[in-house]
């Protein structure tokens, strides 16, 4: 079992999603020895250290919301939904540039998302756990969470269908187990080439079990390709969904500054946004820490930065959009929450994010910045804190100050905010150094069909 | 890897071999000897390769598979429970009046219906695909074929099984060994 990694690379070319020169054992080795080896990179210890030290602030902080509720943090009335909604909004967003990935891109038939689908599907798996964390710790008695599902209860009572937080968790709940269902199906052929490869007993038993007897046989994976396909589709629509019945949350309020009808689209723009964001900010460091550049290409960096632009001008849209219909609207109540935004007790807040979201990212149409990869991580980083301000405006500064002067409240965050916020980074952390230790974080088999021997020639194929 | 014993070997005179297989070194030999088997008559065959073929699922037959069709069903099963689930609660089992507006407020039931149908799509797309390939099968008598690891790696095998009426083991071999095969061997049960 090949444990060192031989493999002979050229760079690849600017324009190339593989490096030449990869064979298909070459491709399997370079993966597989990620998880196949007893040699952890420090860089791992460093990462996975991290995750558990903020997940101890995690539990701290959860610990002490459980004991006292959640008074500890700043919400006051009329600010209830503060620090949980928007790190619930941001993170399930974070989530949909996984599905996008995995989904929307294999149906479009971009074959450069082969090799960046299998750990964008596990960061969405992570982010949606994470951000499923937050509606429950905000419920104040959150081990009666199973109240939100409808069953034949000894109260009598049943949930309000006719409410977008019902929706909600239908929505978010469905988008968890499809996103799982997905990333697994996807693991099958992966697990069975690490059963295969496995040196000691026990891990061919625990990837043997979890492969569940693959074998690569030719009918398997004709129902294979129709099953991604068929999962695809679903999928699709879904990660389109849920951003939009999360955005319902707000614009079925009649609250000033929520109540509108382009914040479906906007939200899942403002989604994809981030979640590109965050796939570059993971993809940089892993490629340049295991070697994998001949895997992860300059141009999938490159692509990402597009995309990246793409929903950043959007997004930049929507904002303009939204100041616009603010004044176009006729509605005091409308024209004050913008004004407000942009001037009141946020106005800080709001204008980082403009930074951030729309000023900075205009940098990305530079080819240059696009292809240096520090700099592209820098723009991924300022993004995810822009996006984090953008769901925290939309949220806080709405529900300070709305109808009645009388009513507005300011809203402080306390540390316990702070500490179940980083608390969810250190869970994302560490279930995601789990997962680049255990399981390969390129799909092998779809990064071996990238291999110019894998075509199959005409003559033979008529 | 799992190399067949020499007592395996053994049992396999008397006992009738699961199949021979032959093995390939490129995605061409492979499809190119799918096609001539298929040719020549012998339909209990199957490949096994690191990664999907089109062009062997072409050259086997097997593009029709089912799954598309329990999909269907599924995502009408939940799509029909959801909405009844939501009718049956706010219209006879939980109904609240909020200023004599219908009960059955169908506009509403649009998002679970639709989670629903897609939550139920995608769970029986994953249960349709393990039970249409009959996975988990912890056991299979290809993986007694030599260097059979190599099939979820960079080599390409062709199996044709004993229990096809074509099937001879002295032809059968001879023909394998025609198609350009870097090796042809017995499967032992």
């Amino acid at each position: 079992m090949a444990e060192e990694q031989n493999v002979v690379m050229e760079r690849p070319e600017p324009h190339e999603i593989i490096a030449p020169g990869y064979t298909f054992s070459s491709i399997t080795d370079q993966i597989a020895s990620v998880v196949q080896t007893k040699r952890t990179p420090p860089f791992w210890f460093l990462g996975f250290g991290l995750g558990l030290a903020l997940l101890g602030v995690f539990a701290i902080s959860t610990t002490l919301l459980f004991i006292l509720g959640p008074g500890i943090w700043g919400l006051r009335t009329p600010v209830m939904w503060g620090f949980a909604i928007t790190n619930f909004v941001w993170w399930i967003g974070i989530g949909h540039a996984g599905t996008l990935i995995s989904a929307i891109l294999l149906l479009l038939n971009q074959k450069w998302r082969n090799s960046i689908n299998r750990f964008a599907e596990a960061m969405t798996l992570f982010a949606v756990a994470c951000a499923g964390m937050f509606p429950i710790l905000h419920l104040g008695r959150p081990w009666l969470a199973f109240w939100l599902f409808p069953y034949p209860d000894t109260m009598g009572i049943e949930p309000n269908f006719r409410s977008p937080l019902v929706w909600d968790v239908f929505a978010v709940s469905t988008y968890a187990t499809i996103s799982a269902v997905f990333w697994f199906v996807g693991l099958i052929p992966d697990l069975a080439t690490l059963r295969d490869r496995a040196g000691n007993k026990i891990a061919r038993v625990i990837y043997g079990l979890l492969a569940m007897g693959w074998r690569g046989s030719a009918k398997h994976w004709s129902v294979y390709e129709t099953a991604s396909l068929l999962l695809a589709g679903l999928a699709t629509p879904l990660v389109l969904s849920v951003h939009t019945v999360v955005s319902f949350d707000f614009t079925v309020a009649i609250v000033p500054g929520w109540h509108s009808t382009f914040f479906p689209p906007y939200f899942v723009a403002g989604a994809i946004y981030s979640g590109f964001a965050m796939v570059l900010v993971l993809a940089i460091p892993l490629r340049s820490v295991y070697g994998l550049e001949g895997l992860i290409t300059d141009k999938h960096l490159d692509n990402c930065g597009k995309v990246m632009l793409a929903t950043g001008l959007i997004v930049a849209y929507a904002y303009i959009l939204e100041a616009f219909t603010g004044w176009y609207s006729g509605n005091i109540f409308e024209a004050a929450a913008i004004h407000h935004r942009m001037t009141g007790p946020y106005m800080s807040s709001y204008w980082s994010l403009v930074a951030c979201n729309i000023i900075a990212p205009q940098l990305l149409w530079f080819k240059r910045i696009r292809n240096t990869p520090a700099l592209l991580f820098l723009s991924s980083m300022v993004v995810l804190c822009g996006m984090w301000l953008e769901r925290f405006v939309i949220i806080v500064s709405s529900l300070a100050q709305d109808f009645v002067t009388s009513s507005w409240g300011i809203f402080h965050a306390t540390r316990w905010d702070w500490g179940v916020f980083l608390g969810t980074i250190g869970l994302f952390l560490t279930l995601f150094f789990l997962f680049i230790r255990g399981l390969p974080m390129i799909s092998i088999f779809e990064v071996r069909t990238l291999l110019p021997h894998a075509k199959v020639d005409k003559e033979v194929a008529e | 890897m799992s190399e067949p014993s020499a007592s395996g070997h053994a049992t396999a005179e008397s006992a009738p071999a699961y199949g021979l297989i032959a093995e390939f070194q490129t995605p061409n030999a492979l499809v190119k000897a799918a096609r001539a088997a298929r040719e020549k008559g012998y339909r209990k065959l199957d490949a096994y390769t690191p990664f999907p073929i089109e062009e062997l699922t072409d050259a086997l037959h097997l593009h029709h598979n089912r799954l598309p069709l329990l999909v269907l069903l599924g995502g009408l099963t939940g799509g029909a429970l959801g909405y009844l689930l939501q009718y049956f609660v706010t219209v006879i089992y939980y109904p609240i009046n909020v200023g004599g507006r219908p009960l059955h407020s169908w506009p509403e039931y649009f998002v679970i219906t639709f989670e629903c149908t897609i939550l139920f799509a995608g769970l029986t797309t994953v249960l349709g695909l393990l039970g249409l390939c009959g996975l988990p099968m912890p056991y299979h008598p290809v993986f007694n074929a030599k260097r059979f690891a190599l099939a979820s790696r960079d080599r390409f095998f062709l199996c044709i099984e004993s229990e096809d009426p074509l099937f001879e083991r002295q032809k059968t071999a001879q023909f394998l060994e025609s198609l350009d095969a870097k090796e042809v061997s017995e499967v032992a049960h």
